[in-house]
């Protein structure tokens, strides 16, 4: 660190600021736009929209469990990412050591990727 | 934090929020001109002296119109959905450097709303916040075409970030910092990012292509096969809300390209000029801005340019593609940059 | 500060015994973000802003998509949340009566904890986790990378097992 105490939790004081004032944004035009237009309700209009037919059912069945394993396997990944940002600041100062090792871990990661990658479990078409 | 320089970020804030919303009404026509331009047509012409008065028009309409929850819908979070990709698209903002210091009345204002230890980890943390917009919109919608859609672009968003954080990585081994300030003030003269990490640079583009659900990888909201995707139940400003976060989403990721890559409010010669430090300021960040703007109208030009993948080729793109070439990338520069603190 | 601190801490309890209460899983899953951002403000008055970034990034970001997919998957709607017989009920409370009481045992006798340098505003900085963990965690991290190959393997199994059945 160049100064001493160069960042503070202040920094975020601005944030907050502005993360009140995009609510508030949100909440009033969310609020105008209920207020401001028209209501006419009827039953057919209220009904979701498929491509005129009529709804057969409730919308939220399961789905293919492909997705859910993209979303294990970017668990996994995402935090091996998170692993090499503190790393990759240091990386000067770590030197040839910090190196072989992080290379050691991303060749674990690597190994990794390669056994998804053959056992298909990326594959997304079924031919 | 005093309390002058409280009121001046106060203030800088709100002018910022008023650029950022201002921009992204402005890129909804300057998207319908490119397009226009681009298959020789003329686009929006009637509102106004050249049509320019459209986005007003378009944000009134919007506002008139009537609000539509479907029976089947679950009221809270189809009114949650929009509203967290609306607050998190302007959150995103608040760490990109607009620009350098001002110097007024003997107080020093930094262009920059919260210059943050880790402020790349920041935009990434919003970016991850505005994926539950999406699904729960969708989700909520109950749907078929909806609940597709935001499954997809869920899927598609945590996909790409994984490429994008390690594009980052690869561009943070040779700054060594994670703050913006810092990343734009290495940047200096013809030291931009980009002639470092060429190969980082592309692929953090089309990640950035992908977040943003931008052609051609907007298949949450592909109309030829799931109508409008997750935002197929929403009118009015719901829908507007939807919308418009897309927008202000790729003026925020063309900043934050032009900030990691293209120097930021730096320009060649910047320091040579014989004016005052607060022009030279002013004009750091109207050239930022220039740069900001030139991007958006690299993402309008390929998404008139580029037809559509397919939901394979992207995740294929996305994971066997990305992923390996990032990891590679990432070991390259650590070996060049290892070897040449040995040799040089 | 102080205010912050309080504020902060009602929202993550309350959230949290939100989370608990409500009816539809989804709710609950929405409070728990809420519950996640609140535990990010607090390391961020810690001045700990790496931690609390990847906080934010990993369990709001990352593992409660995770599980808004899996409610998603399991189409686990208010209308067909399985009945919970009476005896799952009570055995329920008696666990968690006895954990209540294990955590009032363990926190009734602990000694205040003093920081070890509490001067040093910079030790939650990227830099300086960096530095610990390069050096002196250097072999639990190493470790690490082999459990994530486990969990691919897992994750893997279980979502080929899957797609057979399919």
């Amino acid at each position: 660190m160049d100064s001493q105490n160069k960042f503070m939790p202040q920094d975020y004081i601005p944030i907050m600021i502005q993360s009140f004032i995009v609510l508030g944004f949100v909440l009033t035009t969310m609020i105008m736009t209920h207020l401001l237009g028209p209501l006419r309700k009827s039953k057919a209009k209220l009904e979701n929209f498929e491509c005129g037919i009529e709804g057969m059912g409730n919308a939220r069945s399961p789905f293919s469990v492909k997705y859910f394993l993209i979303a294990i396997l970017f668990v996994l990944f995402d935090v091996e990412v998170i692993f090499m940002y503190p790393w990759a600041v240091n990386f000067r100062d770590l030197g040839a050591n910090g190196f072989l090792d992080m290379l050691l871990f991303l060749g674990l990661l690597l190994l990794g990727f390669i056994y998804i990658v053959f056992k298909g479990a990326l594959k997304w078409d079924n031919s | 934090m005093e309390t002058w320089e409280l009121l001046s970020k106060i203030i800088f804030l709100f002018v910022i929020l008023a650029i950022t919303l201002v921009v992204a009404m402005y890129s909804t026509y300057a998207e319908r001109k490119v397009a226009a331009f681009m298959q020789d047509r003329l686009g929006p012409n009637r509102a106004g002296p050249y049509g320019l008065l459209q986005p007003l028009a378009d944000g009134l309409k919007m506002f008139m119109k009537e609000e539509i929850i479907p029976t089947m819908a679950n009221r809270t979070l189809f009114i949650l959905g929009p509203s967290i990709a609306m607050t998190t698209a302007l959150l995103t903002g608040v760490v990109i450097p607009w620009g350098g210091n001002l110097t007024i009345a003997g107080h020093v204002i930094s262009l920059q709303v919260a210059d943050l230890n880790i402020g790349i980890l920041y935009i990434f943390a919003m970016v991850s916040i505005g994926v539950y917009g999406i699904m729960l919109g969708g989700w909520a919608s109950n749907n078929k075409y909806a609940l597709l859609g935001s499954v997809r672009a869920a899927s598609q968003m945590i996909s790409y970030e994984l490429a994008m954080g390690m594009a980052i990585i690869a561009l943070v081994l040779t700054t060594g910092t994670l703050s913006l300030k810092e990343i734009v003030d290495q940047q200096q003269g013809w030291h931009w990012n980009i002639f470092y990490q060429p190969l980082g640079f592309l692929i953090f583009l089309v990640c950035a292509f992908a977040e943003t659900n931008r052609a051609p990888f907007d298949l949450p909201e592909c109309e030829t096969e799931l109508i409008g995707g997750y935002h197929t139940e929403y009118s009015s400003m719901k829908l507007g809300f939807y919308l418009f976060a897309e927008y202000i989403n790729m003026f925020i990721s063309a900043a934050v390209i032009a900030t990691l890559y293209f120097g930021g409010y730096n320009f060649p010669f910047l320091n040579r000029l014989p004016l005052d430090a607060n022009v030279l300021t002013i004009l750091g960040s109207v050239v930022f801005f220039l740069k900001i703007f030139f991007l958006i109208f690299l993402f309008m030009w390929i998404r008139w340019t580029l037809p559509r993948f397919r939901y394979d080729q992207l995740m294929n793109l996305g994971w066997k593609g990305f992923i390996p070439i990032s990891i590679a990338n990432i070991m390259v520069t650590g070996v060049v940059i290892y070897f040449k603190e040995l040799f040089f | 500060m102080t205010f912050l601190f309080y504020l902060l801490a009602a929202v993550a309890i309350l959230s949290a015994l939100m989370v608990v209460f409500s009816r539809s899983p989804i709710n609950s899953v929405i409070f728990l973000i809420i519950c996640f951002l609140s535990i990010a403000g607090h390391y961020i008055l810690l001045n700990a802003q790496f931690l609390a970034v990847v906080h934010i990034i990993v369990y709001t970001g990352a593992i409660m998509v995770l599980f808004l997919f899996v409610i998603m998957l399991l189409n686990l709607n208010t209308s067909n949340e399985p009945h919970k017989s009476q005896l799952t009920r009570i055995t329920a409370v008696i666990t968690g009566g006895l954990l209540l009481l294990v955590l009032i045992a363990a926190t009734k006798d602990a000694v205040l904890i003093q920081a070890k340098n509490p001067a040093d505003y910079n030790i939650g900085l990227v830099k300086q986790i960096g530095q610990t963990l390069f050096k002196q965690f250097l072999l639990p991290f190493e470790i690490s990378s082999v459990l994530f190959i486990s969990a691919m393997v897992g994750a893997v199994m279980l979502g080929k097992k899957d797609s057979k059945k399919n």
